[in-house]
C-alpha cells in the first residue's frame, strides 16, 4: 500500500522513531551501568554518579568474587541444578506427552482433564512446602527440580505437536517392526528437535532464575543458588531484617555487587538470541490464545 | 473420543452371569497391546499425583489444626475457624488494600502502556528500527526478579545510586526510595513496566498484524488522519485481544508476584508492602502457622477463580468474545 505522507505524518514518524529509540536505550541503560561499574574501581563507583565507561579499568571485583568459595559454590550449584533440571523436565514432559497424543489410548481423556484442572487450581505454597518436608526433600537440590518438573501448559503444547505429525510416519515404522519407544526415539524426537530446543531454553531460564524454591526449601546457606547469593550480596536494606541473611555476614564493597549481577545476568543474555529466534516464530505465543 | 466409542461397543445389556469379564478382558487386551505407552505415561502420572494432587489434598489443613507429627489426616478438624480468624484480623483489611492498590496500579498504568507501545511499534515502517527496539525491550522479561531487585538497589542506593541522586536533585529532596513507604508502590510499578511492558507487546503486535489493510486505504481516501485511523480501525481491530488480556490480568489480580514483593520488602515498608502472597510466606513458613496460612492462600485462589470466571461472564454479557 502506498502511503501519501503529510507533513504532520512525517513529524509524527520522526518523533515516534526518536521516542522508541529512547525507550530501547533506557531499557538497556541499567545493564550498561552495571557492566561498566563491574570493571571500575571501588573509588570510581562511589565518586561518579553515573557512567557507561570506567575511567580506570579494574578486574578487582571479579578477582574478589572468583576467589570467594561461597560464590563459586553457588555458581557451580546453579549450573548443575539448571542442567539436570532441564533434562528431567524434558524427559518427563516428552514421555508423558507421547502416550497422551495417541487418540485411542484408554484413560487419556481422564488424565488430560486432570492435567487441565491442575492448571487452574493448585495446592499453594504451604501444602506444597509440607509435602516437600514430608518427602524429606528439604535442603535437597531435588526440591528445586521435582515440584515443577512438568509444566501442564508445555505438556499440552508438546502433546498437540506430536498429534499433528503425520500418522503415516508411525505406521510405516510399525510395519518395519519398531516398538512404540523406538518410534518415539528414532522418528518423533528427531522431528521435534526445534520445538524441544525451545522448551529446553525456556526451562533452563526458569530454573536459573528461580528464587522462590531455594528460598522455601534450602535453609542451609552452604547449598544456596546464585539467585540466593545475589540477594544476600545486594540486599543492603535487608539488613533491617526480613530474615534469611546470615547474621555473621559482612556487607561487601559496591563493586562486588556489580560483578555478581553481571555473572547472574550474562548466561541469559548469551542465550537470549536463541530464545528470541524461537519465540519470534510464535511457537509459544500462539498457544496463549489457542 | 475413541474412549466413548469403545464404551458403546461394550454395552450394559451383556448377559448377567459374566458382565464384567468381557469388558475387563477387552481392557486387558487393550492394556497388553499398549503396555509400553502406559509405561511411558507412568512417571508423568506419578508426578501429577504426588506434586500436584497431593498438595491439593493437603489444602484440607485449612479446615484443621495441623500438628506436624500427626500429619494431614490425623490432625483435628476445626471447620472455618482459620477463615474467621483471618477475616476478623486487622491484617486482612491491610492485605486486601495493599494487594488491590498494586493490582489496580498495574492494571491502570502498565497494561495501557503495553498497548500504547505496541501501537507505536506498529506505526514504524522502518523494519530494522522496529526489530532492534523489539529486541531491546524484550530482554528484561527473561531476567529474574532477583536481578531486577538488585538493579533497583544499586540505582536507588542511598547517597550514591544514579537515580537516587538524579530524582532527589530534581525534586530538591533527600528521599531514601528503598525504605520510604510512600515510594514502595511507584517502585514496584516501575519495575513491572521495565520488566514486562516490552514482552507484553508481542501478543498485541500479533493481533495488529491481522487488522485488515484495505480498511486503512478506504479511511485514507475518506481523509482520515493518523490518529483517527488508529482510533476507528486499529483499536476496534484488536478489541477482542485487549479483552482477553484484560480478563487474564483481572484473574491474576491477587497474584501480586511473590518474588518481586518479597525482594522489595523491608522492615520499614512492611505496612504498604505486605500482600497475600508474602503474608502466607511470613506467617506460614517463618512463623509456622501452617493451617492459618493455608486458609489465607485458599481464600486468595478461590477469589482468583471467581474473578476470572466473573470477568469472562461479564465480557460475554456485553457481547464480546470471552476467554472460554
Amino acid at each position: 500500500m502506498k502511503i501519501h505522507n503529510t507533513t504532520g505524518g512525517r513529524i509524527f514518524d520522526a518523533a515516534n522513531y526518536v521516542f522508541l529509540v529512547l525507550i530501547g536505550v533506557l531499557t538497556l541503560l541499567p545493564f550498561i551501568y552495571v557492566f561498566a561499574g563491574s570493571f571500575a574501581t571501588e573509588a570510581e563507583i562511589t565518586r561518579r554518579a553515573f557512567f557507561v565507561w570506567p575511567e580506570q579499568f579494574s578486574l578487582g571485583s571479579y578477582e574478589y568474587i572468583f576467589s570467594t568459595p561461597a560464590f563459586i559454590r553457588a555458581l557451580v550449584t546453579t549450573v548443575l541444578v539448571t542442567a539436570v533440571g532441564t533434562v528431567v523436565q524434558l524427559i518427563l514432559t516428552v514421555t508423558m506427552a507421547y502416550p497422551l497424543a495417541k487418540r485411542n489410548l484408554r484413560g487419556r481423556q481422564l488424565i488430560l482433564s486432570l492435567v487441565v484442572f491442575a492448571m487452574v487450581f493448585s495446592g499453594g505454597m504451604i501444602p506444597t512446602f509440607l509435602l516437600i518436608k514430608d518427602l524429606g526433600l528439604l535442603n535437597s537440590y531435588w526440591a528445586l527440580i521435582l515440584p515443577a518438573a512438568i509444566n501442564p501448559f508445555s505438556l499440552i503444547i508438546i502433546k498437540n505437536f506430536f498429534q499433528e505429525l503425520p500418522a503415516e510416519l508411525e505406521e510405516s515404522a510399525k510395519m518395519d517392526g519398531a516398538t512404540e519407544i523406538g518410534i518415539l526415539w528414532r522418528i518423533l524426537l528427531p522431528l521435534s528437535k526445534p520445538v524441544l530446543a525451545t522448551f529446553a531454553l525456556f526451562y533452563a531460564v526458569g530454573i536459573w532464575n528461580d528464587f522462590m524454591s531455594p528460598l522455601l526449601y534450602l535453609s542451609d546457606n552452604s547449598k544456596w543458588t546464585l539467585q540466593m547469593y545475589l540477594r544476600q550480596v545486594t540486599a543492603s536494606s535487608d539488613l533491617l531484617g526480613t530474615g534469611n541473611v546470615d547474621p555473621n555476614y559482612i556487607p561487601p564493597e559496591q563493586g562486588i555487587k556489580f560483578a555478581v549481577i553481571v555473572v547472574a545476568t550474562l548466561p541469559i543474555l548469551i542465550f537470549y538470541p536463541f530464545l528470541q529466534k524461537h519465540f519470534a516464530k510464535g511457537i509459544l505465543i500462539g498457544s496463549v490464545k489457542g | 473420543m475413541t474412549t466413548s466409542t469403545v464404551d458403546v461397543q461394550a454395552p450394559e445389556q451383556a448377559p448377567p452371569p459374566a458382565p464384567a469379564p468381557g469388558r475387563r478382558r477387552r481392557f486387558a487386551v487393550h492394556f497388553a497391546h499398549y503396555k509400553w505407552l502406559y509405561l511411558l505415561l507412568l512417571p508423568g502420572v506419578i508426578y501429577f499425583a504426588v506434586f500436584r494432587y497431593a498438595p491439593m489434598y493437603g489444602v484440607s489443613i485449612a479446615f484443621k489444626d495441623y500438628v506436624p507429627f500427626l500429619g494431614v489426616n490425623a490432625s483435628p478438624w476445626v471447620g472455618f475457624q482459620h477463615f474467621q480468624d483471618f477475616f476478623s484480623n486487622p491484617d486482612f483489611g491491610r492485605l486486601l488494600g495493599n494487594t488491590l492498590i498494586l493490582a489496580f496500579l498495574n492494571l491502570g498504568i502498565a497494561f495501557p502502556l503495553t498497548i500504547v507501545l505496541a501501537l507505536l511499534l506498529n506505526e514504524v515502517r522502518l523494519s530494522i528500527l522496529k526489530r532492534t527496539v523489539q529486541t531491546l525491550v524484550y530482554i528484561p522479561h527473561f531476567l529474574s526478579w532477583t536481578i531486577v531487585a538488585s538493579l533497583s538497589f544499586l540505582l536507588f542506593a542511598l547517597d550514591f545510586g544514579p537515580l537516587f541522586l538524579f530524582i532527589n536533585s530534581v525534586l530538591g529532596t533527600d528521599i531514601d526510595f528503598l525504605s520510604d513507604p510512600a515510594w514502595f508502590r511507584p517502585l514496584i510499578v516501575l519495575q513491572e513496566i521495565w520488566k514486562n511492558t516490552g514482552w507484553g507487546t508481542i501478543i498485541f503486535l500479533a493481533a495488529l498484524a491481522t487488522v485488515d489493510q484495505d480498511q486503512y486505504e478506504a479511511a485514507i481516501i475518506d481523509g482520515a488522519g493518523r490518529f483517527r485511523r488508529v482510533w476507528h480501525i486499529t483499536l476496534p481491530g484488536i478489541r477482542s485481544t485487549i479483552i482477553v488480556m484484560l480478563i487474564l490480568a483481572i484473574g491474576q489480580m491477587l497474584n501480586t508476584g511473590f518474588e518481586q514483593i518479597y525482594l522489595m520488602t523491608n522492615a520499614l515498608n512492611r505496612s504498604v508492602a505486605d500482600v497475600f502472597d508474602t503474608y502466607v510466606y511470613f506467617v506460614g513458613i517463618t512463623q509456622g502457622a501452617y493451617s492459618y496460612s493455608t486458609a489465607v492462600g485458599l481464600f486468595k485462589s478461590l477469589v482468583g477463580i471467581v474473578l476470572i470466571f466473573g470477568t469472562n461472564w461479564l465480557a460475554k454479557r456485553f457481547n464480546q468474545s470471552g476467554l472460554f
